[in-house]
Parts: C-alpha cells; sequence; structure tokens
C-alpha cells in the first residue's frame, strides 16, 4: 500500500493511459511546461512531448471543439478546462457538438473533459462553482465525480476507454488529500455505478465528489451518537444508478441528499423525485436535500463556508432527519 | 473530376434542391431546410480539388457540399422524410447529417459550430501523418463568431492541414454582409493571423478548384492552414418560407440572369466539352435520380423508435 494524494493517483493514471495508448493526447491552457493551474499533468510534457501534451491558447471552445474533432477523427484527447467555471465558454460544443455525436450522428466521441468544480478556497463567485447540473439533463454526455484515489483511477481508465463524451470532475478540495492505496493503479472501472461507501441502517446520505468525503465524516460522528448512517457515493452522475439508490432508501427508510451546489435546480431534485416515483411507500420521513445557498459563492471565509455544505451542516440535517418524528 | 461529371453534380444539387422545395410546398416533407440554389458551382468546384481522403464539414447550408462529395441523393432526401434509411436514421434531419467514409463530416445547425470541429480533425490528420487536409465550409455570417477567431489561430500556432472556405453569399439570414462586418471581406482577417487570406470567384468553378486544390497541397505538404473566401449568392431564400424582405426582386433577376449553373453549362457547349444533346441527357438523368430518390424515400420504413432509445451512447 501507498499512501498519495488526488492529483498525483490522477496524474499516474493520465501518465499509464497514455504509455498504454498512443491516442490519447492531452490538451489543456498551461497544463504543459507549468504543469496545470493545480498541477495535475506535471511532468508529463517531458515524457511525452508537447505534441501529446498540448498547450493551448486560452480558449474553452476551440480547446472543445478541437478535441471533438480529433476524438471523431481518431484520437482519445483528455482535455483540462482549468476550473470548471470556465466550461460556459465549452457549453455549446458539449451540448450540440459532442453530445449529438452517437445518438443523431451515429459517430462515437471518446472524449474525456477533466475540470475541477468546488468552493472552499475563498477563490470567488467565478472560480468555486459546481456546474455539473448544467449538463446532467443532457442526453448523451456522462458525468464522473468521484471523492477517492482508487475510484478516480479506475473511472478515469474507464472514462478514457469509453467512447463516449465524458466530463470527469476533480473536486478542487480532493487535489492535495492523501489516500491509501494500491501499489500498482487499479483496472478500469465501467461508468455507471455508484457504490456504498458506507453500511448503515438508520438515514442514508447520497453525495458525491467532495461531499462524499463530508458524508463519511459526518456518518463517523453519528456513530458516537447511535445513529448509524448509509452512504451512497454516486461516482458517476450520468447515467444515474438509480437502483442502487433506491436499494438504500429502500433498506433505511430516510434520505438525506447532499449537493454542494445551490438548492435550486439542482441534480439533488432530480434524485428525490426519482425516489418519490419509484419508493415513496418505503419512506419513513419526506426525502431531504441539503444544498449550498441560492446565492453565488462569496470568497469570505465566513460567508463561502456559511453558503456551502460543510461537515457541521451535513451532520446536523443527517442527525435531525434520523431523529424526525 | 471530368468537367462533364462536375456539371452532372450541380445539376443534381439544383435538382435536390428543387425538389425539396417542392417538397416543402406539398406538404410532404418536415422541419427545415436551407437550400443552396446559386452555390453550386462552388460546392462542386471544392470537391473537385479533394483528394479522397480529406474531410470536409458544412453547415445547416449543406446538401451541396454532401451531393457534390459523392452522397446518394435518397439517403440525404431521407433526413427531411424522417425515414429509416437516412444518413442519420431519420434522426437528424437537413442540418444533421455525416458520412464519414465519403470524408464528409457533417452538416451542422450550430452556426459556427463545425470550425473547432473541422480544426480537430485536422489536428488528427497532423498527429496521425494521414494526409488528409480538412476542409471547413462556412458562410460570412458564421465568420462572426468568435471561434473562427479562436480555431483560426490555433491552426495557425500549430500548423494544421486545414482550409476555412468562407462561402459569402451576402446575406446571413437577412443581414447583409456589410451589415454584419465592419470589414465585409472575410479573407482580410487571416492577415491578423499571419495565415493566407484569398478573395475568389466562387461562381467560377475553375478558379474554386484550383485554388483550393493549391492551398490543399500546400496544407499537405505541412504549410499550415488557409482561408478562402468565395463570393458567390444566395439565389434560393434562407430556408424554407423566408419572403425576402431584405432584399429586392429587382436584384434577385439580375443575379439569376448569371445563374453559375447555367454559365458552366454555357461554357461547356461552347469549349465543346458537351453538346447540346450530352447536357439533354445529363438534365433527364439527374431529373430521373431525383425523382427515384424521392420515391426510395416514400417507400422506406418510418424511423425506429426502438433503435434510437438504444443508440444514446456508443458502445
Ligand atoms: C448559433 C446559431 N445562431 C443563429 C442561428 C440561426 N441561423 C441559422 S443560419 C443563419 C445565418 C447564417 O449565415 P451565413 O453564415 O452567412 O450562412 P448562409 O445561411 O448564408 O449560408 C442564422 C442566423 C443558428 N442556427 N445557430
Ligand atoms: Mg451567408
Amino acid at each position: 500500500m501507498r499512501n498519495i494524494t488526488f492529483t498525483q493517483i490522477i496524474r499516474e493514471t493520465l501518465e499509464a493511459e497514455m504509455q498504454r495508448d498512443q491516442t490519447v493526447l492531452l490538451m489543456g491552457e498551461d497544463i504543459g511546461i507549468y504543469g496545470g493551474a493545480f498541477g495535475v499533468t506535471r511532468g508529463l510534457i517531458e515524457i511525452f512531448g508537447k505534441e501529446r501534451v498540448r498547450d493551448t491558447p486560452i480558449t474553452e471552445q476551440a480547446i472543445t471543439g478541437i478535441a471533438i474533432g480529433a476524438a471523431v477523427g481518431g484520437q482519445r484527447p483528455v482535455i483540462e478546462i482549468m476550473f470548471m467555471d470556465f466550461i460556459t465558454l465549452a457549453v455549446d460544443q458539449l451540448i450540440n457538438m459532442a453530445a449529438k455525436l452517437h445518438p443523431i450522428y451515429g459517430q462515437p466521441c471518446p472524449l474525456v473533459l477533466r475540470t475541477p468544480p468546488g468552493a472552499g478556497r475563498g477563490y470567488g463567485a467565478t472560480h468555486s462553482q459546481s456546474l455539473e447540473r448544467i449538463f446532467f439533463g443532457v442526453p448523451g454526455l456522462k458525468i464522473v465525480a468521484p471523492s477517492d484515489a482508487e475510484d478516480a483511477s479506475a473511472l478515469l481508465q474507464g472514462a478514457i476507454r469509453d467512447n463516449n463524451p465524458v466530463i470527469f470532475l476533480e473536486h478542487k478540495l480532493l487535489y492535495p488529500m492523501r489516500f491509501q492505496v494500491g501499489d500498482t493503479l487499479p483496472g478500469p472501472s465501467e461508468l455507471g455505478k455508484a457504490k456504498i461507501a458506507r453500511r448503515g441502517e438508520d438515514i442514508t446520505i447520497i453525495a458525491w465528489s467532495y461531499m462524499t468525503v463530508l458524508a463519511l465524516r459526518a456518518a463517523e460522528q453519528l456513530a458516537q451518537e447511535d445513529i448509524q448512517v448509509e452512504v451512497v457515493d454516486l461516482r458517476t452522475l450520468a447515467p444515474l444508478d438509480t437502483e442502487t439508490i433506491l436499494a438504500s432508501v429502500k433498506a433505511t427508510g430516510r434520505v438525506l441528499i447532499v449537493e454542494e451546489a445551490p438548492l435550486t435546480g439542482g441534480i439533488a431534485a432530480e434524485i428525490a423525485a426519482r425516489i418519490n416515483e419509484a419508493a415513496f411507500e418505503y419512506l419513513d420521513y419526506p426525502v431531504k436535500r441539503h444544498a449550498g445557498a441560492d446565492l453565488p459563492v462569496p470568497s469570505a471565509k465566513n460567508l463561502e463556508s456559511a453558503c456551502t455544505p460543510s461537515l457541521e451542516s451535513i451532520t446536523k440535517a443527517a442527525s435531525d432527519l434520523a431523529l424526525a418524528e | 473530376m471530368l468537367l462533364q461529371e462536375a456539371y452532372r453534380r450541380m445539376l443534381l444539387i439544383r435538382n435536390f434542391e428543387e425538389t425539396i422545395e417542392k417538397l416543402f410546398l406539398e406538404g410532404r416533407v418536415m422541419g427545415t431546410a436551407h437550400t443552396c440554389i446559386g452555390q453550386e458551382t462552388l460546392s462542386v468546384g471544392v470537391a473537385a480539388a479533394l483528394q479522397p481522403c480529406d474531410a470536409m464539414t458544412t453547415t445547416h447550408r449543406g446538401h451541396g457540399h454532401f451531393l457534390a462529395r459523392g452522397a446518394d441523393p435518397a439517403r440525404a432526401m431521407a433526413e427531411l422524410f424522417g425515414k429509416s434509411i437516412g444518413y442519420s436514421k431519420g434522426r437528424g434531419g437537413s442540418q444533421m447529417m455525416m458520412d464519414s467514409s465519403i470524408g464528409f463530416y457533417g452538416a451542422n445547425g450550430i452556426t459556427g459550430g463545425s470550425i473547432p470541429f473541422a480544426t480537430g480533425i485536422a489536428l488528427d490528420a497532423q498527429m496521425r501523418k494521414t494526409g488528409r487536409v480538412a476542409i471547413c465550409m462556412f458562410g460570412d455570417g458564421a465568420s462572426n463568431q468568435g471561434v473562427f477567431h479562436e480555431s483560426l489561430n490555433m491552426a495557425a500556432l500549430w500548423n494544421l492541414p486545414i482550409l476555412y472556405v468562407i462561402e459569402n453569399n451576402g446575406y446571413a439570414m437577412s443581414t447583409a454582409t456589410v451589415r454584419g462586418l465592419a470589414n465585409p471581406c472575410v479573407a482580410d482577417r487571416a492577415a491578423a493571423l499571419k495565415v493566407p487570406g484569398i478573395r475568389i470567384d466562387g461562381n467560377d468553378f475553375e478558379e474554386v478548384r484550383e485554388c483550393v486544390r493549391h492551398h490543399a497541397d500546400k496544407a499537405r505538404q505541412g504549410k499550415g492552414p488557409a482561408v478562402i473566401e468565395c463570393l458567390t449568392y444566395r439565389l434560393s431564400g434562407h430556408s424554407r418560407g423566408d419572403p425576402r424582405v431584405y432584399r429586392s426582386r429587382e436584384e434577385e433577376e439580375n443575379a439569376w440572369k448569371k445563374d453559375p449553373v447555367k454559365t458552366f453549362e454555357k461554357t461547356l457547349i461552347e469549349r465543346k466539352i458537351a453538346s447540346e444533346s450530352e447536357i439533354e441527357l445529363i438534365q433527364q438523368q439527374t431529373a430521373q435520380q431525383i425523382e427515384e430518390a424521392v420515391q426510395r424515400c416514400e417507400q422506406a420504413p418510418e424511423a425506429s423508435l426502438d433503435e434510437f432509445q438504444n443508440s444514446l451512447f456508443s458502445p
């Protein structure tokens, strides 16, 4: 076993995939000699050269569109959008091109777009958003949001080998976190499978990405108060593993969905609707959502933490729900 | 491509487009379409300059490019009929069809949307050293999308084998070029990035073919992209049901007098490349081909919902 950072395992995974397959190609702003804004691709240009680790101008729409074209041509591009907030400039290419290629034109599009969402660093309203909801309702796109290193590696391999466009979320608070991992990388994982990250019978918390980390910590605290929390880590948001969600909800009868982004119009709302439609009679209490404030993410530390779910707020929301009559 | 064959393709396109307009009026097809009447010689001129391995992308106004590259008119038309034999199995409509086996990488309903996409195809060609050149066709209106600048900059930086071929047909929907472009010469924009920018008569088949061939060869040799602006005129309305309030009937009549297909036909006769009876035969044959295409479309099975639902993702 080894103890390494999330950043390190993503880098190793990219390196291994590039060694395995000559058509895997990295593109993005400052990913080459600089190694990426978060240092994820550091050192890869020295191994693979500037053709396969391509520094691009600041042009999210063209990076994305060019990667889509290269994917249809025969490459397996993995692009980096420096902060998820900047994906707004690439939305047209993702929604109107990548998502339509297979269902309408009949063309596979093996593209991976890696990007860090999330608050917690005081970067402010245009560098802290979790915008996966933009793509959640777009048929044809896959969205992957791991919460630990082994899963991130397995899912990134799965995403690179998938013949469809995949948006791969690397929460910026995960990057410096350390994880116990095997001496060798895990094998690729199929996309679209949630996992039970912790077993418990009193209440289910559904989360993804960094919110799973907080949910697991909350579960640990609540265990001391004799509240047994089951944590479902979605891992993939699209396609959504409704089956695993429903199985857990049916077993506990109480469910809290945690989403970092604003409450309104979120992914949690869709999950809640599915639970109500398919497992209403199993519920002991109405489905609860705990999400970010309906406000832009502010930069001041006290404001930022008040506006996004925290360990304390998740623990309280879960405890309230578990004890509600 | 022999000149007689070029003429046959121009006529096929003209016939295809006129038939579609008629089918819409008769209520026999669905959705919308943008015909390229008046721009046929341009389509065929570009196609005639290409190698089979080359890749072309186009826009909402793409039937001509597709047919010029050798598409089956019945399968293209079937997209308007919503039939299963269509290039997109009836799911795409007029603006969304692709056949990579003939180097046609798609029409695109988003104005300017194919510009980075084509640039990516050129990047793949460069990385795999396939000798392929990408040809990105788009309009004067699309040239105003920021992604043109973004893509051209990257193509120039990376020396990609791509030609941006602009069909300046005078209008972007209702907006005359002079009302949409501060400098109505699109080719001029290339200079800012030190890319060759050429403006030619897009209605002159041979001029188009020679210019595209010359720059495609250069791109193939690793000399990078070029911008070729072809001046033409859209004789048809923008899309079906366009009342054409933005231009005068007189302007249109004058343009029709210079109909490029008729002009090309006259040249063939003058240069004794085809006799009048040969021309007539080609006209009959293409008319029949289109008639057969309509029949095939009408007889074809409807688009399949089952199959569509099962093809959201690629295996
Ligand atoms: C992003 C986007 N904006 C607007 C439209 C609507 N639209 C379709 S074609 C067109 C005009 C395009 O003009 P041009 O690029 O000159 O091509 P032309 O129609 O003349 O062939 C417009 C405004 C669209 N389809 N996509
Ligand atoms: Mg135009």
